[in-house]
């Protein structure tokens, strides 16, 4: 709705940068400022820019957000025909001062679809992965349960220590900070899938869940992987995505990658361009692909 | 150790590096005793693959002696005279499984870059890359093998490396170039490249029982080396393919069509080398792909389009119209090496084929950023060189 919305911005800024471009003449009879020198030439330019935003809004993926260069040359556009009604009388005084209505009525809807487009998502951040592992069900579903195999294929995370049959104490590491929460299992279907929350009021607030299914023609377990940060939580799982330079669902996906290998192959698999496996972070700064010297 | 680096667009230097370790129980490290250039090294050294890094250490056909092996490599031991293919495989995974080494799913520690340019993941690849994992290559003197119970193959007898080497690679990526050609007796394979995996294709294919084996090339030494296998051939730059292949065949033409030489090819009319070249340079398509818009439009109508020339990204121009009206199936990946190995070994021990027919230099590794200039400008006859550390 609102990228309709935006489009259709896009077009007007189209047909206004047209219309200046090509006759910028009839342009500057109609808001009255004929008269002045070099009118022509400023019509030309704002024609220009209005092209630019038709460009960014018509041409661009979350469109939206580039209103935001219209309602700064409304603001431009108010202040020139502002000045130039305050000059004038008669005729030309009610020309400009029409213009300019019409430019605030359009600034006032700019306005609204920057906001919206700009607007900060409500709710919790929800994340999803999956993979297929090439081993039976009931391994997959053992090899996660036991929470303290977690940190083996996710690297953000220190240790899981299990506390008793439903709870456990979490660490992770941070460059800057570490977190400790604790987490409890709501729902456990063995073999089938795993649900958890973190325990109110313990630094964190997430829930997951995780399901095995057999793979298509049984080949092999797909493991389907749904996170989701509340309120509390959302800014801090966006900060420590932040701080590793990774995004959220990057995370989950290079986790199940892990997973699979540790699975599969019994360890995560490491290269000298990417010593610590798959880590979207070093895929941006990777080593150079030669020895990394010293001793293991 | 000293190893061959990339250090620059068209720049390579010998230079000292650490000796490499064990990163994966299932690594084993191996002392290279013979290694090669491979043709398309060079699209890694022109820049045209994406994701290569100054520092890399270039080579992915090499052999040599074990010296060390991980806790969890119970079939090799110090000692073990081995040949490493080029694809690195788990064995494990479902790619594997079904013997399509070069999609190992687990081999690829950077699958992320990867799926982002190819929309999903092949398999590590040693030396080719950081899109295909980062590994360095085997242009030095040691390299860190992972997998080592998975791909490396036992050589225990006598055979000389000039004999086996070429069992890494482009023996057998020629050959299931010819594989995939799905040959019945009688019939006609056109094969373009006559460089050192052209001209194993074309061995393979008469190997495989084809009648007829016609190679394209405008190099006049390698067409002729290819001649030794019995293949016919054809210059470009003298005749027009399609009409000569069209009278070879009876008006029909090739049975099937090998594309051995991939996204750098070259066109005998200037203009339309400018163009691609152009848009290649400009990065605007990355592949020059004359030879596989000419395989297809050659091949016979029902005829099979076998692509092992490597390509990198995206094509212009694809004639998606003639391989649909004319049902033409295309067949292509990087080679699945392990599936070949013992196979092609055997062909060897029983003196079917000597692979070393292909070499044309041998030369000590600290020579390599020249021999690289040797086989990039084909001067000096250049075909194949072979590294010694």
């Amino acid at each position: 709705m609102t990228d309709r919305f935006a489009r259709a911005l896009g077009w007007t800024s189209l047909v206004l940068g047209t219309a200046q471009v090509a006759a910028p003449r009839a342009v500057t009879r109609l808001c009255g400022v004929d008269d002045a020198p070099g009118a022509t030439t400023v019509a030309r330019l704002v024609g220009g820019r209005e092209l630019l935003h038709a460009a960014l809004l018509l041409g661009t993926k979350n469109p939206a957000q580039w209103a935001w260069t219209r309602v700064a040359g409304d603001t431009m556009d108010l202040g020139i025909l502002g000045r130039a009604a305050a000059n004038r009388t008669g005729t030309r005084r009610a020309r400009a001062l029409a213009a300019l209505g019409a430019v605030a009525g359009i600034a006032a809807l700019d306005a609204a679809c920057a906001r919206r487009g700009t607007a900060k998502a409500k709710g919790p951040l929800q994340v999803r992965a999956c993979i297929t592992i090439n081993k039976p069900r009931e391994e997959v579903y053992r090899f996660w349960r036991d929470l303290e195999n977690l940190p083996s294929f996710m690297i953000h995370l220190d240790s899981v220590r299990t506390l008793d049959q439903r709870r456990s104490h979490w660490k992770a590491k941070g460059p800057v900070v570490k977190l400790e929460w604790e987490a409890e299992i709501i729902d456990e279907r063995a073999g089938d899938l795993i649900a958890w929350r973190s325990v109110p009021g313990t630094g964190i607030s997430t829930a997951g869940l995780v399901s095995f299914t057999d793979g298509p023609g049984g080949r092999g377990t797909v493991v389907d992987v749904s996170l989701e940060y509340g309120a509390p939580g959302r800014k801090l799982a966006a900060a420590v995505a932040r701080m590793f330079g990774e995004h959220p669902e990057q995370q989950v996906r290079d986790d199940l990658r892990r997973f699979k290998q540790v699975m599969e192959t019994g360890e995560v698999v490491r290269s000298e361009g990417s010593p610590e496996g798959h880590r979207a972070l070093r895929q941006l700064r990777q080593r150079p692909a030669q020895p990394i010297g010293g001793r293991a | 150790m000293k190893a061959n680096v990339w250090t620059g667009r068209n720049h390579l230097e010998i230079q000292d590096v650490p000796d490499p370790r064990i990163l994966n129980a299932r690594d084993a490290i191996v002392r290279v005793t013979s290694t090669a250039i491979c043709g398309s090294d060079l699209h890694l050294v022109d820049g045209y693959i994406p994701t290569v890094k100054k520092g890399d250490v270039l080579g992915h056909e090499f052999m040599g002696e074990v010296v060390e092996v991980g806790p969890g490599v119970r079939n090799l031991r110090a000692g073990d005279r081995v040949v490493v293919p080029f694809p690195i495989a788990c064995g494990a995974c479902f790619a594997c499984e079904a013997e399509l080494y070069s999609l190992c799913e687990n081999s690829n520690p950077n699958a992320g870059m990867a799926e982002k340019l190819m929309g999903h993941s092949p398999a590590g690849i040693f030396g080719y890359s950081h899109m295909l994992g980062g590994f360095p290559g085997g242009q030095a003197e040691y390299v860190r093998v992972p997998f080592a119970d998975v791909g490396p193959i036992k050589i225990e007898d006598d055979l000389p490396d000039e004999k086996v080497l070429f069992l890494s690679d482009i023996f057998p990526t020629g050959f299931m170039g010819a594989e995939m050609c799905d040959i019945k007796p009688g019939q006609t394979i056109a094969i373009w490249g006559a460089g050192p995996v052209g001209q194993f294709a074309a061995a393979s294919a008469f190997l495989l029982g084809a009648d007829r084996v016609i190679v394209i090339d405008r190099f006049s030494y390698r067409l002729r080396r290819v001649q030794r296998t019995g293949a016919e051939v054809l210059n470009y730059e003298e005749v027009n393919v399609l009409d000569a292949l069209r009278d070879m065949t009876g008006g029909r033409g090739p049975d099937a069509c090998i594309d051995a030489v991939g996204m750098e090819a070259h066109h005998p009319t200037p203009v339309m080398y400018a163009y691609d070249r152009t848009k290649q340079a400009a990065r605007l398509e990355t592949e020059r792909p004359y030879v596989l818009r000419e395989a297809i439009m050659a091949c016979r109508n029902g005829g099979v389009v076998s692509v092992i020339g490597v390509y990198g990204g995206f094509v212009d121009k694809f004639p998606m119209g003639t391989v649909m009206n004319r049902s033409l199936t295309i067949r292509t990946g990087q080679c699945h090496v392990q599936r070949y190995t013992g196979p092609l070994l055997d062909r060897i021990r029983a003196g079917e084929i000597d692979p070393s027919f292909v070499i044309s230099h041998r030369m000590p590794l600290s020579e390599a950023p020249r021999a690289f200039e040797l086989f990039k400008n084909k001067q000096d006859e250049c075909n194949k060189v072979v590294l010694t550390p």
